[in-house]
């Protein structure tokens, strides 16, 4: 389901009429097209006189592409046309947040007054661009509710760890040092534990039940392991099954009384801007994702940005430097913090994807934010409502006022006992265009949803189409799922191979 | 404008299909102490008309390589790039992807990140890269990690002449895990193989060496880790400039085993420190403890080629907490950019940027040198970039400079080099973009504070 798909699309052993990417002649290497000689761009002669070179000194020439510029624009721009994207495709990834990226982001980060910035120059030199960031900062203390927001995080991953470390510092200085175990639940993602593991942390499982943390094994655990030795739950909230926990206050309160923390993974924030705020629930520390919730681009995997916001008394653990308003109106970064962790990664922060975040959170402003969070959560639940009586929910009833957050999760029972595997369907919603889901997680077998907050009904109701038309293929013809992509530039990737003999390089 | 596409008429509808009346009821798990009912202190939406505005104001308030001589270094270099890049980079289809879970919708991508693979090992004179990292320091830190999981040693020796961002953040890292943290001493600004024999023992995992240096002095690294490796299972880290590789001796070629790099000098705006990117390059026995995505190249159910990610039992999604590292989001477009970046340039037009770097940066160090009162600060071998000691505080020159128009060099001395530095030295990068005439005028700058 493309952009431009305006035909219905047919189902069982006719081909869906929708516009993929199609069967496509494979796009040599670059350096398939090198012809020695060749160059894309040429530099003005030397004019200086040369100096001599200490011959130990010099290295054999690096075996890079020789193309002419024609050639190279032509190799990136199919390579282009060999990915699905927001901007082409429908792109439910369920957890990634794959909303529209406004084009005034990239205008305003391209702009040299920002591209062009020395990360070493004065703060006097650079008033706008600490200005950008000091309101950026504002911004997002705002949306958390929280006191103090760090930008240094490079991606969400980055501010987990970060925010791990200084939740670390804060019991060290505290007399606490033993505060090392960290809880999760069963359903966390991936970079929750090897976060902890980076900071020497030792990561403990939390049961959940019906997609919800089991408060009763929460507790069992904070006893089993001692309520002295924990430093924090790690919590997504929404949370991976796609729910906002209704006891999350409760969870708060009992980690709050063996005297940990309470962190809050922020990657789905979009359901709840505006609606809640991680600080009034309860959360001590978070991250942000930009690039889920605000707009800033995924480029096919970052740079985003993983800003944290903490609670005051965490405040003075934060690392280096800040970016600070003077009692004058100017903006300055403040190295003066003794308690800090100290540096997560060189210079300040991803300042190019804070341009973008400013640029979005100022487009929306706060009317448009809780809009944002309202629309996501009544497309994903018009999405589950009309899909759930063919792709089974374990968490979606609306008769029982259950509903879903901004994503849901299909586990598709009936379709998958007819013989089909999850992947064939998920290779499948490539032949309609559509990028499959995120698969087997929260729970094995299942497909986790999130059409966000910027899709039309019109291409919600294509996706239905196209899911339904997928089941009746699988009601007639399973086996055609099993050769599944068709429309694709390739067919079904060896992956199996892939790691088996890894060829991680081109080799002439 | 907050980019939403749904309708009310639409909306009605949409509440119709759940059997609710009103949105609010979706967010009937929030408990009522948690509804947030005010509305967030935020500026009003504003109009892209506006935001514009309101964002060219912002840029126009600062100063920076586009308006001033940049001479600036210190970790980030304003290097050419070619118009072509900022044109293809955006194009929706890189911009607007995510990481390439879906191989068969993602093959460009995918390809892309296995040219970036070969080209990043090329440069490193190293067998195997990984699609990326966050940026310098954080590279640097996955290289040690890499060091001890492998060895399974403890101490790392970091040589003091890393760029101090580096080793904050390297300590940073190291300060909760079973790991020790050990400085290499400089003497003349660069580490010599004696104080590294004095510091080498059994459980040395790794020795951490950046060449060109913090100084812009080129190390003696084929003899450093040599030395290293007398110690079995010691690992050699080489932390490289890329633009250096296409003419001085490539980690590789100097015997390392793990290379780290900023990558910004390939094409990466210098945007106040980013977002950049890590590079990270290995040989071929460390790729199953390497970090971060791995982009590999197989075949199709018809044998055509094909790449996807691999070696995924690595990563965090699947192996959580016994993960190679946490890092999940690199820094794909820039990823894109580098190769780009490398391809454009392309084999003689790297090099071509390395040896004008090289001869440019010589002219104007002989002819600070020749200024009474001025002196190279150490008389060791450099790249593109050397540190002058003035006759008079680099806070004057610096501004002085300013006033030309000339962003003269970064202070080691000062914090945010972590005051590394003496108070009169100053630290000069000269890149490709660099002419004769800007070269001059700073020389003018200086020779009128020399009296
Ligand atoms: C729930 C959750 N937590 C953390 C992360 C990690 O964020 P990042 O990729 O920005 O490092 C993700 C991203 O996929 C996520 O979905």
């Amino acid at each position: 389901m493309t952009r431009v798909m305006e035909s219905r699309p047919q189902t069982t052993h006719d081909r869906p009429v929708v516009a993929t990417l199609g069967q496509r002649p494979a796009e040599p290497l670059i350096f398939e097209k090198s012809s020695p000689g060749q160059q894309a761009v040429d530099l003005p002669p030397l004019d200086v006189p040369t100096s001599t070179i200490p011959q130990e000194l010099l290295g054999a020439p690096v075996a890079l592409p020789e193309v002419g510029q024609h050639d190279l624009v032509v190799h990136y721009t199919r390579l282009s046309h060999r990915n699905y994207s927001v901007d082409t495709n429908f792109y439910p990834l369920g957890s990634c947040t794959m909303k529209y990226n406004p084009r005034i982001n990239e205008w305003a980060a391209g702009l040299s007054g920002f591209a062009r910035l020395h990360p070493l120059q004065d703060d006097a030199q650079i008033q706008g661009a600490l200005r950008l960031l000091y309101e950026t900062r504002c911004f997002l203390q705002e949306i958390a509710g929280l006191d103090e927001v760090s930008l240094q995080p490079a991606a969400g991953a980055h501010g987990e760890y970060t925010a791990l470390k200084v939740i670390g510092a804060y019991f060290k200085d505290h007399g606490q040092p033993e505060r090392r175990v960290v809880l999760a639940p069963d359903t966390a993602h991936g970079t929750n534990l090897a976060s902890c593991t980076m900071c020497g942390s030792e990561v403990v499982g939390v049961r959940t039940v019906e997609g919800l943390t089991d408060l009763d094994d929460l507790r069992r655990v904070i006893d089993e392991h001692g309520p002295e030795k924990i430093a924090a739950f790690m919590i997504t909230n929404p949370n991976t099954a796609g729910l906002f926990d209704p006891r999350i206050g409760e969870a708060a309160e009992i980690v709050h009384a063996a005297g940990g923390m309470l962190y809050l993974d922020g990657a789905n924030m979009n359901a709840i801007l505006g609606k809640t705020r991680p600080g009034d629930f309860g959360a001590d520390a978070m991250h942000f994702n930009t690039h889920k919730t605000f707009s800033t681009p995924h480029g096919c995997g970052g740079p985003g940005a993983g800003p944290i916001a903490v609670c005051k008394k965490l405040s003075p653990y934060l690392p280096l430097p800040q970016v600070m308003m003077a009692a004058d109106g100017s903006f300055y970064f403040d190295r003066d913090r003794p308690k800090s962790i100290g540096k997560v990664r060189s210079f300040w922060g991803q300042f190019g994807v804070f341009v973008r975040t400013w640029a979005y959170i100022s487009a929306c402003g706060p009317e448009g934010l809780r809009n944002v969070a309202e629309k996501s959560v009544l497309a994903a639940n018009y999405l589950a409502a009309r899909l759930r009586d063919v792709f089974e929910m374990p968490y979606f009833d609306p008769a029982r006022r259950r509903f879903c957050a901004h994503e849901f999760v299909t586990v598709p029972r009936r379709l998958l006992e007819k013989g089909v595997t999850l992947n064939d369907i998920a290779k499948r919603m490539i032949d309609y265009g559509v990028h499959p889901p995120t698969m087997h997680w929260p729970v094995q077998d299942c497909l986790m949803i999130e059409p966000t907050d910027t899709e039309s009904k019109r291409t919600l109701d294509q996706f239905v189409e196209v899911m339904r038309a997928i089941a009746v293929e699988i009601d007639h013809d399973p086996g055609l799922l099993a050769q599944a992509p068709l429309e694709a530039p390739v067919r079904r990737a060896d992956e199996v191979a892939a790691a088996r003999a890894p060829v991680l390089v081109w080799e002439e | 404008m907050d980019y939403t596409q749904i309708t009310s008429a639409h909306e009605q509808q949409m509440l119709q299909a759940i059997g609710v009346a009103h949105v609010d009821e979706l967010f009937g798990a929030i408990s009522p102490e948690f509804r947030f009912r005010q509305t967030l202190d935020l500026p009003p939406a504003r109009s892209e008309l506006d935001l514009q505005r309101d964002l060219a104001e912002m840029a126009a308030h600062n100063h920076g390589a586009h308006d001033m001589v940049c001479f600036m270094g210190g970790g980030a270099y304003d290097h050419f790039c070619p118009a072509l890049i900022d044109q293809l980079i955006n194009r929706g289809e890189f911009l607007t992807a995510y990481t390439p879970y879906q191989a068969e919708a993602s093959q460009g991508s995918l390809q892309a990140f296995f040219e970036f693979q070969t080209q990043v090992a090329r440069l490193a004179g190293l067998e195997v890269a990984n699609a990326s990292l966050y940026e310098g320091a954080t590279a640097v830190v996955e290289a040690v990690l890499m060091a001890l999981r492998v060895s399974g040693k403890r101490r790392v020796l970091a040589a003091s002449t890393l760029h101090p961002d580096y080793l904050a953040v390297l300590e940073t890292y190291l300060s909760d895990l079973p790991a020790e943290l050990c400085r290499l001493e400089a003497t003349e600004g660069r580490i010599t193989v004696e104080v590294l024999r004095g510091h080498l023992d059994d459980d040395t995992a790794a020795v951490v060496i950046q060449s060109p240096n913090v100084w812009g002095l080129i190390e003696d690294s084929q003899r450093l880790f040599s030395a290293a490796h007398d110690r079995p299972g010691t690992c050699a880290i080489a932390v490289f400039n890329p633009i250096a590789c296409a003419l001085l001796k490539k980690p590789g070629e100097c015997g390392a085993d793990i290379a780290a790099a900023e990558g910004q000098p390939l094409g990466v705006p210098l945007s106040l420190g980013g977002p950049y990117i890590g590079l990270l390059a290995a040989k071929k026995r460390f790729i199953r403890s390497m970090p971060g995505r791995l982009v590999g190249r197989t075949t199709d159910t018809e044998g055509r080629p094909t790449y996807c990610l691999t070696l995924q039992t690595r990563e965090q999604h699947i192996r959580g907490a016994r993960a190679t590292s946490n890092i999940c989001t690199n820094q794909g477009l820039l990823a894109l950019r580098v190769t780009m970046f490398l391809s454009a340039l392309g084999k003689s037009g790297l090099a071509e940027m390395a040896r004008q770097c090289y001869h440019k940066a010589h002219y104007l160090a002989g002819q600070i040198a020749a200024l009474d009162g001025y002196a190279m600060t150490f008389d060791g071998p450099f790249f593109f970039e050397f540190c002058i000691t003035c006759p008079r505080p680099v806070t004057e020159v610096i501004e002085t400079a300013k006033r030309r128009r000339l962003l003269a060099g970064v202070a080691p001395g000062g914090r945010r080099m972590g005051s590394i530095g003496g108070p009169n030295d100053l630290l000069i990068a000269v890149t490709e973009q660099r002419t004769r005439a800007e070269m001059d005028a700073l020389v003018e700058v200086l020779e009128e504070l020399s009296g």
